[in-house]
């Protein structure tokens, strides 16, 4: 039963890298899916650990939420390509000190 | 006596009779005409201040051309109206002479309640008449005075404010509305005094005079608030109901407090430093307002408030004392002196002296002080006016040794002077003999040594006036002739100055009928309450007679010190002691900076630097480690979202690492 | 068994997200983690989740991130230049300790014996599924929709862009192209077509004019930007053929049909 938790785990850590390391928003947000993935491993795994629906009904509701999360995230990054021209991270950083 | 009974409480103390204020409001007849008293002035001067500098043209031309005439005719009327007053009051019972009016509810908070209420009894009649009379002819004396100023009609606005304010002062049922008053007489004092604002002289003795009332209207504030903690009203007549059983530690405080309020206003040591600069005003406001009446509310307010000094001993000995102290010091200050106006000044410090004095010695004196309060503002209005005929004739120099002999240059003016100098140094059948020699005796029956003092004083004064009116009016230059200068052509003043000098002259000479059959004292007793009768340690007639021999010994030494020596045009510069301390007002300015100006200015000086130190550099040195601190930490919003993301990592981490800390350690 | 082949193909294709530059690439590699992902649900009894994750996941999700990426450029790679000074480093230490407390952790909790959904999906996952969903998350449920609603709406609000100026008519247009003519002489009628005169009718062979030069306005912008117009000059030798065999004087220098040789392309080499 462990296993599925430690998967989750680990691969909650590379997405987490990922956001911290990649530049392209469009991994960036790729690699947030990939940590609501695990995420969404570790409730299903629990849900068979505790004998009951309710895991699964949440990683049900996590993937409506990352749906729509995804749907504005992308229009955001495609309002800010069409402006600047890039869809970097980085180059987004005008609002600071 | 008896007829009083309803409004006369028994004290305990010596069988001495403290009345109760209990006006009979619904008075009627002309009674209800009583505010009217106060608002005729008013109106004048809300004419001649507010409404004619919002004229255009012809128009305001015309009403900075007669201005003066509204003044004066809105004095006149309030007199005329005052006398009207005074007859009905006469016609009344002496059990009903207390006439009470409430105008509207002034103000209401919690358990404050303060009314505009007026109360018109027999002190407040006397007064009626003493301000719009003495104020009314001061007003026609004022059309001739000003005549050239090109503010004339600003000048009789404020002589209206400031007799509205008086009578405000005199007229109000409480004391909140005296303190209205009072600070009203400031105000147009200030005003008046600073009316010739382009000479920095008059300012600064206009700002002094402001300041130093200030001290003593400290004093009047907290004596209400006092008044209010204690007794939970402000009326006279609340008040001095409920007098009888207070704590007489409260009781002497509170007096200590309305004596601290009347020495501001009455020029009483040790505030009495701004009365000498507040001769820098006009002529008409130096006897309207410093002589006759404003600098008297002190010795008012200690008469109105006989309640509290009768059962505060304590307070009515601080009254003897200052008075005592004051009387002499400004007699003295009086005997130096070469400015006409301020030798005359001193004098009226001298004889408010004297009528504190009485006042201080309770119900035996109060009539006295207020005969002497009474007679007092005819002489020294009739001499106020009389030195500014003089300097109306002598191109407004106020120095007595620029005269001489002018007792032919300007007769009436010499005669009228006269008068008012007979009256003062109480020759006897003049009004200052009765009311002075009346003080003299009371305070000799309660204390001999102030009683002596006050005989001395009476000497000193007989010695200034006859210095003053020798060097005036007689003592001729070498040649016969003034020591004025080439130019000065001295002559005798237009009769709008000189009528009123005429009737103040009489008054002068006949004040002292008052005292006929002991009228004043039977008129007042409902308000100052029943003496019990002291014996003099010597029969009157004695009295009377030291007192007349110690006054023509101060005649006499001034008729031989001044009058049979040649008079020099400059002050000479190796005199004694005494005479340098007297021309200084007995240092009374160094001492105030001594002790109030000097360590009140080291102490703020002290606190300004501790504030801009101590406060100000704890709080800008706070602000700037913050704002270095900040200067530095922003460096760590840096725009970039996933150093943001890094520090979330960081803190997630911190929180799992908790969380196993708490779980498995 | 299935668990112990795909973690290591999901973990392997995770790492490989983080190291490729194209975002192509990984959008490829998280879409084999989703599936794999899918599958582990089909094995933990969740195969409704089976079900969503390959429909919604991969098949919804995933292909509007592709669409996404051919609307902003395939090859938007990144640079292997990290900007930010120690961030990568940062980011991996922290990653790794993260990770390591997270796996630990993990390890040291005692899991009891697994229940199993056996009793749970007794009358079918799906049916049980919306029991629940229908009942004690309904409110949730319910909740999500207007979630939708507001994403669909700020989508469309986000993508829209607005028009500053009117649309142009087709008279606009009309009095556009004369005004042109009128002010600077540009050709009134339609562009010649490719290929005219030329021994190609190919869209990328230009017109010749009549003097045999090759008409460069008859070629797409687009290709001759690419460099991928056949050369007219190159084909200069069949107009000499042509008009040897009409007969024609040569009456133009064989340079002036060679000025046009601007635009040669490497295909033509090849």
């Amino acid at each position: 039963m462990s296993q599925y938790v430690v998967l989750s785990a680990i691969l909650f850590t590379i997405g987490c890298v990922g956001v911290l390391t990649r530049r392209n928003a469009i991994v960036v947000f790729m690699c947030v899916e990939l940590m609501l993935n695990a995420s969404n491993l570790a409730f299903v795994a629990f849900a068979r650990q505790h004998g009951n629906l309710d895991g699964q009904i949440t990683a049900f509701f996590v993937m409506v939420v990352a749906a729509a999360e995804v749907v504005i995230g992308l229009a955001i990054i495609m309002t800010i390509f069409r402006t600047r021209r890039s869809a970097s991270v980085d180059d987004a950083s005008l609002l600071k000190y | 006596m008896n007829l009083l009974s309803h409004s006369v409480l028994l004290s305990a103390e010596g069988g001495t009779h403290i009345p109760v204020v209990a006006p009979d409001t619904g008075a009627g007849g002309v009674f209800d005409l009583l505010w009217l008293v106060i608002a005729l002035p008013l109106l004048g001067a809300v004419v001649l201040l507010a409404v004619a500098p919002l004229l255009q043209g012809s128009l305001k031309a015309s009403a900075d051309k007669h201005g003066h005439l509204v003044g004066t005719a809105a004095a006149l009327a309030s007199f005329v109206l005052s006398l009207v007053l005074f007859v009905a009051l006469l016609g009344r019972d002496a059990e009903s002479r207390q006439v009470g009016q409430h105008l509207w509810t002034w103000f209401e908070t919690g358990s404050l309640s303060v009314g505009m209420d007026l109360l018109y009894d027999q002190l407040a009649a006397l007064f009626l008449l003493l301000i719009t009379g003495v104020g009314s002819l001061i007003h026609v004396y004022a059309i001739g005075y000003m005549e050239h100023d090109p503010r004339r009609r600003r000048f009789f606005g404020y002589l209206n404010l400031f007799v509205a304010a008086m009578l405000t002062l005199i007229l109000s049922a409480n004391f909140v509305g005296l303190f209205l008053g009072w600070e009203g007489v400031g105000l147009a004092s200030y005003l008046l005094i600073g009316f010739w604002q382009h000479k920095h002289s008059a300012a600064a003795a206009a700002k002094k005079a402001f300041v130093i009332n200030r001290v003593g209207d400290i004093g009047l504030s907290l004596a209400i608030a006092l008044m209010f903690a204690t007794f939970g009203t402000t009326d006279f007549g609340g008040v001095s109901e409920l007098t009888g059983g207070a704590d007489q530690g409260t009781l002497n405080a509170l007096g200590l407090l309305l004596l601290l309020g009347a020495c501001g206003k009455s020029a009483q040591v040790p505030l009495q430093a701004w009365l000498l600069d507040a001769m820098e005003g006009p002529t008409p406001v130096s006897a309207l307002i410093h002589a006759a009446t404003m600098v008297t509310a002190g010795v008012y307010l200690v008469v109105r408030s006989n309640f509290v000094f009768e059962l505060a001993p304590v307070a009515q000995t601080a009254v003897v004392v200052v008075a005592t102290v004051t009387l002499l010091w400004g007699a003295i200050i009086g005997c130096a002196k070469d400015d006409i106006k301020k030798a005359l000044a001193g004098s009226t410090m001298s004889q408010i002296g004297y009528m504190m004095l009485a006042a201080g010695l309770g119900p035996v004196g109060y009539p006295f002080a207020i005969f002497h309060l009474l007679t007092h503002g005819f002489f020294k209005a009739n001499m106020f006016l009389g030195a500014g005929s003089v300097m109306h004739g002598m191109d407004d120099d106020v120095d007595m040794r620029h005269y001489g002999a002018l007792n032919k240059a300007m007769p009436v003016t010499f005669l009228t002077f006269a008068m008012g100098y007979l009256a003062i140094i109480g020759f006897p059948g003049f009004s200052g003999f009765w009311s002075k020699d009346r003080i003299i005796e009371s305070a000799l029956a309660d204390n001999l040594l102030v009683g002596v003092l006050a005989m001395l004083g009476a000497g000193i004064t007989g010695f200034y006036m006859t210095r003053l009116m020798l060097m005036t009016f007689f003592t001729p230059g070498p040649d016969g002739k003034g020591r004025w200068g080439k130019d000065v052509h001295p002559h005798e003043s237009p009769k709008v100055m000189t009528v009123p000098l005429m009737v103040l002259a009489a008054l002068s000479v006949l004040g002292g009928v008052l005292l006929v059959g002991d009228w004043i004292v039977t008129w007042l007793e409902p308000v100052t309450g029943t003496a019990e009768h002291h014996e003099p340690p010597l029969p009157a007639i004695v009295i009377t007679l030291l007192i007349t021999l110690v006054v023509a010994t101060g005649v006499a030494a001034a008729w031989f010190l001044v009058g049979r020596r040649e008079v020099s045009r400059e002050a000479p510069a190796d005199v004694s002691f005494a005479t340098r301390a007297a021309r200084a007002d007995l240092y009374g300015d160094a001492i105030n900076d001594a002790v109030v100006v000097g360590p009140g200015a080291s102490l703020v000086g002290g606190l300004t630097t501790f504030d801009r130190v101590g406060v100000d550099g704890t709080i800008e040195g706070g602000s700037a480690a913050m704002g270095g601190l900040s200067r530095t930490l922003r460096r760590l919003q840096n725009g970039f979202v996933r150093s943001y993301a890094l520090s979330l990592l960081a803190g997630a981490l911190l929180v799992v690492l908790a969380l196993l800390a708490v779980n498995l350690g | 068994m299935t668990f112990w082949i795909l973690a290591p193909l999901m973990v392997a294709a995770a790492l490989g997200i983080l190291v490729v530059r194209k975002a192509v690439h990984a959008a490829l590699l998280l879409a084999v983690v989703m599936i794999s992902l899918a599958f582990l649900y089909a094995v933990l009894d969740a195969p409704f989740l089976f079900a969503v994750q390959i429909i919604v996941y991969t098949g919804a999700i995933l292909m509007l991130f592709l669409f996404v990426m051919m609307l902003i450029g395939v090859d938007a790679s990144d640079s292997v230049v990290e900007t930010i000074r120690g961030q990568r480093a940062m980011a991996i230490v922290l990653g790794l300790v993260f990770g390591t407390v997270l796996v630990v952790g993990i390890g040291q909790v005692t899991f009891g014996a697994v229940v199993g959904l056996d009793e749970a999906n007794a009358g079918g996952n799906v049916p049980a599924i919306a029991n629940i969903l229908f009942s004690r998350y309904v409110f949730a449920f319910e909740a999500t929709s207007a979630l939708l609603i507001t994403a669909v709406l700020g989508a469309m609000v986000l993508a829209h862009r607005e028009r500053l100026t009117p649309k142009a008519t087709q008279a606009d247009l009309a009095a556009q192209r004369l005004r042109d003519y009128a002010d600077h002489g540009k050709h009134l009628g339609p562009l010649p077509s490719p290929g005219v005169y030329a021994r190609h009718n190919a869209v990328d062979t230009p017109a010749l004019l009549p003097d045999g030069t090759a008409a460069e306005s008859s070629v797409s912008r687009v290709l001759a930007a690419r460099g991928t117009v056949r050369s007219a000059p190159a084909r200069a030798e069949d107009i000499v053929d042509v008009r040897r065999q009409l007969g024609v004087p040569d009456s133009q220098p064989e340079s002036a049909g060679k000025s046009g040789a601007t635009a040669s392309t490497e295909e033509d080499e090849k």
